[in-house]
């Protein structure tokens, strides 16, 4: 699905991610774990194109589209979706205006005609109820006013809603108490098919409980330093990261 | 097909292929123009053409008289050149000026514009049940629904016909709210305003549709004077319409309109308004300068409530305001106010709180983009007598870009220790995480500012009619077109 080779990227002259190479399949999950400042927010900042981040070097190949030459919305149109650590607002615009204008706007980019508002309803009702969201929470506006757990719900909400190929889910259990964490990781193990993929970025080996990685990669220092089963997970949540991250400076030194 | 046209074709192609000003096209209608300037024998003029009264005249000529006195005023945070009052032509009529029946009988040719603004009457009237008087060039030539709403009594007519049908009500009441020497632009529009609307609800009135006018500049450098009376008597209620658009000119327009709204006790008036006047090209050459003047007085318990969304002018110079008179009464002022390139808008409201208990609630968004320059000024006075008066007042800036400007002028003067006066205010850009946000779920860059500005105008285009709001969202969308690189 998506085939990342020698990416290297950064903010003007600093350079953050110094060859990253990664390839997630269809039907996969794939968790990207590692100290902070080790580049995993800027790596899904790249995928998902924010214009901030400069790519020096290294191509992503997206379903055989080259994504690096494609507009931040056109990405999100073929299927690349982030869930944000931390989702903006918007005032005075509702969940449900907003998820209408995003999935019709995706619809215009195909040349499909706007979504029917009952289909919509209905649609909205369903994914609702997958993640245990009361009703009167589609008329709120945009992140306005919401609570951690419930911005972060909102991100996963969408996620259902545009049911992307490829969803990276960025430090999306941070804030969130462990019965909301549990809500939105069997929302997100609802939406997974055989046919789309997610990268879970985590500092923490607690939402891999939930949803089950089938690779980890340990990224430090902008590179993949390790890539594991699920059983890493466990190892760096015993030992830390001191035990790789210390032989991998040794090694780039 | 004439010269004249084919420009308009090309006009037209224009409008599809860019973004700029979406109405700019003349029609082709034979004048009746008079010649440019100003003097006491070109008032008299009008009011002959008008077959007016001798109390009409003499109302006119007195607010001459006064006009010749006055200076006009330099205090707003605006810059231009005064326009030269003797090159402006006072008086242009369609030359065929018919009395129709029904709108079947109105000129193809206007027909032809009114459908090319997208305003087309038959839709109107069936779908919308909306009465529309027309304003083409000052004459009007248009009335709908004037049956219906005559079954209730309810007067809505071009104010020269209200001049000579119901001489007793436009005596009474013309310039009472807004006297002819309130100021340089009132007294000007008072010595020559060529028309307008009146509009009388009988006592109990619930005006059972939206009242509506069209106002539109449409010959070469005839100034705009138009002139609208609005009385709500005692517990009647009435909403009206306001929306403008101007043909695209490279010679600035003068429009100097005067609105006066009379509610009598327990009466209820909303005023909306959408005005989109041409505002220049994006070297902010040419455009409308719009000076108006627009009041009501509110009697006990009774309540107007001002609505605008403005887009258009080169200048805008406009204060709708409440004289609170009555105990108990409310006034209410929205506003979206958008500067785009090099607009410059100086606008707010004046809430005169005399009567006891009296509200007043102000909520202004000024949107800033380009070169442009927008102010909020607002008065709210609260006098003595005005026991138990509260005002809450919200003035909220969007900046767009690091060329525009932005300013505030809130003047608040409270002379009673029972009142209660709130203010807030807040500065913002629009944010590129905001941006980012929206292009990540699909949503373009365009389409993300007209969600995030539409978005911080909602308590505004809230207030709007239904199919107003529509119109007032697409025309937002229009002027900041552009405006983010």
């Amino acid at each position: 699905m998506i085939s990342i080779k020698n990416l290297k990227a950064g903010i003007e002259d600093n350079l953050i991610l110094k060859g990253i190479n990664l390839e997630v399949k269809a039907g996969e999950v794939h968790a990207i774990m590692g100290p902070n400042g080790s580049g995993k927010s800027t790596l899904a900042c790249v995928i998902a194109g924010k214009e901030d981040y400069q790519v020096q070097e290294g191509t992503i190949d997206f379903e055989g589209e080259d994504l690096l030459e494609l507009s931040p919305e056109e990405r999100a149109h073929i299927g690349v979706f982030l869930s944000f650590q931390y989702p903006v607002e918007i005032p005075g615009i509702s969940v449900s205006n907003f998820i209408k204008t995003s999935i019709n706007e995706r619809r215009k980019a195909k040349e499909l005609d706007p979504i029917p508002a009952p289909e919509l309803l209905k649609m909205m009702r369903e994914k609702m109820e997958l993640l245990n969201i009361k009703k009167g929470y589609l008329s709120r506006n945009m992140n306005e006013g919401f609570s951690g757990g419930e911005k972060k719900r909102n991100e996963i909400f969408q996620m259902a809603m545009l049911e992307p190929k490829l969803a990276i889910l960025d430090e999306t259990d941070s804030g969130l108490d462990i019965d909301t964490l549990r809500i939105v990781a069997n929302g997100v193990n609802k939406i997974k098919t055989k046919d789309n993929a997610i990268i879970v970025i985590t500092h923490y080996q607690r939402l891999l409980d939930y949803i089950v990685p089938d690779f980890v990669h340990v990224l430090h220092n902008g590179r993949i330093i390790k890539s594991g089963s699920k059983e890493l997970a466990h190892e760096l949540e015993e030992k830390g990261y001191d035990w790789i991250t210390k032989e991998a400076d040794k090694k780039w030194a | 097909m004439s010269a004249k046209q084919k420009q308009t074709e090309e006009e037209l192609l224009n409008e599809v292929t860019s973004s700029e000003y979406k109405y700019g096209f003349t029609t082709d209608i034979e004048s009746d123009t008079i010649p440019k300037g100003l003097s006491e024998e070109v008032v008299r003029i009008i009011s002959a053409k008008k077959n007016e009264p001798e109390w009409m005249l003499d109302y006119r000529l007195k607010a001459y008289k006064a006009w010749l006195e006055m200076e006009e005023p330099e205090w707003a945070n605006i810059k231009y050149t005064k326009p030269n009052y003797q090159e402006i032509i006072y008086y242009s009529a369609p030359k065929q000026k018919p009395v129709l029946d029904s709108l079947d009988d109105l000129d193809p040719e206007m027909k032809k514009m009114f459908d090319k603004l997208g305003i087309s009457i038959d839709e109107q009237n069936k779908l919308a049940n909306v009465a529309v008087d027309i304003v083409m060039d000052s004459v009007s030539v248009a009335t709908s629904f004037k049956e219906t709403l005559a079954e209730k009594g309810i007067i809505f007519c071009p104010i020269s016909d209200a001049i000579q049908e119901h001489p007793e009500l436009v005596k009474k009441y013309l310039g009472t709210v807004v006297p002819a020497r309130d100021n340089f632009f009132s007294a000007l529009n008072s010595a020559v305003f060529s028309d307008g609307s009146f509009c009388y609800i009988p006592k109990g009135v619930k005006c059972p549709m939206e009242l509506s006018t069209y106002f539109r500049i449409n010959e070469a450098g005839t100034g705009q004077f138009e002139r609208t009376l609005l009385i709500a008597d005692e517990g009647s209620q009435v909403s009206y319409l306001e929306g403008c658009t101007a043909p695209m000119r490279d010679e600035n327009q003068l429009h100097a309109a005067v609105v006066e709204l009379i509610a009598m006790d327990d009466a209820d008036i909303k005023y909306s308004t959408v005005q989109n006047w041409y505002p220049g090209n994006a070297e902010g050459v040419g455009g409308v300068f719009n000076f108006v003047t627009k009041r009501g007085i509110c009697y006990k318990n009774a309540k107007i409530s001002w609505t605008q969304v403005e887009t258009g002018s080169a200048i805008t110079w406009k204060y709708p305001s409440c004289i609170l008179k009555g105990d108990n009464s409310i006034g209410e002022f929205f506003s979206v106010a958008v500067t785009n390139n090099f607009q410059q808008a100086d606008t707010g409201t004046k809430m005169i709180h005399l009567g006891k208990n009296t509200k007043s609630t102000i909520i202004a968004k000024g949107i800033s983009a380009g070169n442009s320059n927008g102010n909020y000024r607002g008065l709210v006075r609260i006098t003595k007598g005005a026991t138990n008066s509260r005002n809450f007042s919200q003035c909220d800036s969007l900046l767009m870009g690091d060329k525009c400007g932005s300013h505030t002028f809130p003047y608040i003067e409270v002379k009673n220790n029972s009142s209660k006066v709130e203010h807030e205010a807040t500065t913002s850009k629009i944010g590129e995480d905001q941006i980012f946000y929206c292009n990540q779920r699909g949503i373009g860059t365009e389409e993300a500012i007209a969600l995030i500005v539409n978005g911080y105008c909602k308590d505004v285009l809230s207030q709007l009619p239904m199919e107003f709001a529509v119109e007032a969202k697409k025309l937002l969308e229009i002027s900041l077109e552009g405006s983010v690189g």
